[in-house]
């Protein structure tokens, strides 16, 4: 049987929401084991500080930050459609409307962080 | 001779035992202004009168002849042929997240417990001897309510619903509306009641906040916001807030 059609805003915005932060517990852990090497082995961690110059890392880094973002911003839309009182009587719009401002701030915070980091 | 466009391809989903079905096509005469329950009707008048669908009312009232139509559930006698099909073609099944019975008809039992369940009863705060107290239609509180009060219990919301799909015992977005709608209604004596009970381990903290149940809802309802509502109001409750 066909499953309902998911294209509408807030639909896609939940979908996001989850996968940015599947991917974040993806990287986490290599996150916190690169840091670590900082108190267990430093000529370790220099060689893997190196491997970020490799401009394949940075566009990877691109994506993290992005996610990372996305995901703040999502959680903030979250909190605010679950915290804030409806004022709007256009409250379903308000939303779809913060759904893409969360997308819109963070790529433009990972465009910045990529562009900076070029 | 009939050319192309004048006919509809239509495949209608019939179940063949408890478990399973499959999809039989039929090919149906257009006309103007046709609904999906026109082509229902008419598939059970002329072609095949062994299927079986569900409908009342025919004017989007009772609630009753929700289907899935090329996926999306829709109130079937509202639903214009010509806004539904896609390229010339349908697909109707039964209602998504429900038991079927036979062919087009669902088991709404389950959808309904979940209306009690959920203290979507009213509970009441006066007797037939005390006075009638007006309601003053014009206060916050009142809009609020107000806003839910129009559900025609279709269930299009419930089939809608993936957070229903991944827990069948999640309470699904009109019983929670429902219960949203009493909070707010001050005739009600129940309103700790209803918290209590949409705040159990299937309530309304698993709505992930999809919004599907506000975005097919056939009479511009919204569920989602009416479940937000009552996630903040039990929180509140449960902070002493």
């Amino acid at each position: 049987m066909k499953k309902p059609a998911r294209t509408h805003r807030l639909w896609l915005a939940y979908m996001l929401h989850r996968l940015s932060g599947i991917g974040l517990v993806l990287f986490l852990p290599i996150h916190f084991w690169l840091l670590s090497l900082a108190l267990t082995d430093r000529a370790a961690m220099a060689d893997a500080l190196q491997f970020t110059a490799h401009p394949l890392v940075k566009i990877a880094e691109y994506g993290l930050v992005f996610l990372l973002a996305v995901h703040l911003f999502g959680g903030v839309r979250l909190l605010v459609l679950e915290w804030a009182r409806p004022v709007s009587n256009r409250w379903t719009d308000v939303h779809k409307t913060l759904a893409a401002f969360a997308v819109a701030l963070a790529f433009a915070v990972s465009t910045l962080f990529f562009l900076r980091a070029l | 001779m009939t050319s192309k466009d004048d006919v509809l391809s239509v495949s209608v989903w019939r179940q063949t035992d408890d478990e399973t079905g499959t999809f039989q096509q039929f090919d149906v005469p257009r006309q103007e202004s046709q609904t999906v329950l026109d082509i229902v009707s008419y598939i059970q008048q002329n072609l095949d009168s062994t299927l079986t669908y569900r409908f009342a009312c025919r004017v989007g009232m009772c609630g009753s002849c929700a289907m899935m139509v090329n996926g999306e559930p829709r109130w079937t006698c509202r639903t214009h042929v010509q806004k539904a099909a896609v390229d010339g073609k349908l697909q109707i099944a039964p209602l998504r997240n429900l038991p079927v019975i036979k062919d087009l008809v669902t088991d709404m039992d389950p959808f309904f417990d979940k209306w009690t369940k959920a203290e979507g009863v009213h509970h009441p705060s006066a007797t037939r001897h005390d006075a009638i107290v007006p309601v003053d239609t014009t206060t916050a509180q009142r809009t609020i309510a107000n806003e839910g009060i129009e559900c025609i219990n279709c269930a299009i919301c419930y089939a809608a619903c993936d957070t229903v799909s991944g827990n069948g015992d999640y309470l699904g977005p009109a019983a929670l509306q429902r219960a949203w709608t009493l909070v707010n209604d001050e005739r009600d004596g129940g309103h700790e009641t209803v918290l209590d009970a949409v705040s159990q381990n299937d309530g309304c903290h698993n709505c992930h906040s999809m919004g599907s149940c506000t975005h097919y809802c056939p009479n511009e309802l919204n569920p989602m916001k009416a479940i937000a509502g009552l996630k903040r109001e039990t929180a509140k409750s449960w902070l002493k807030w």
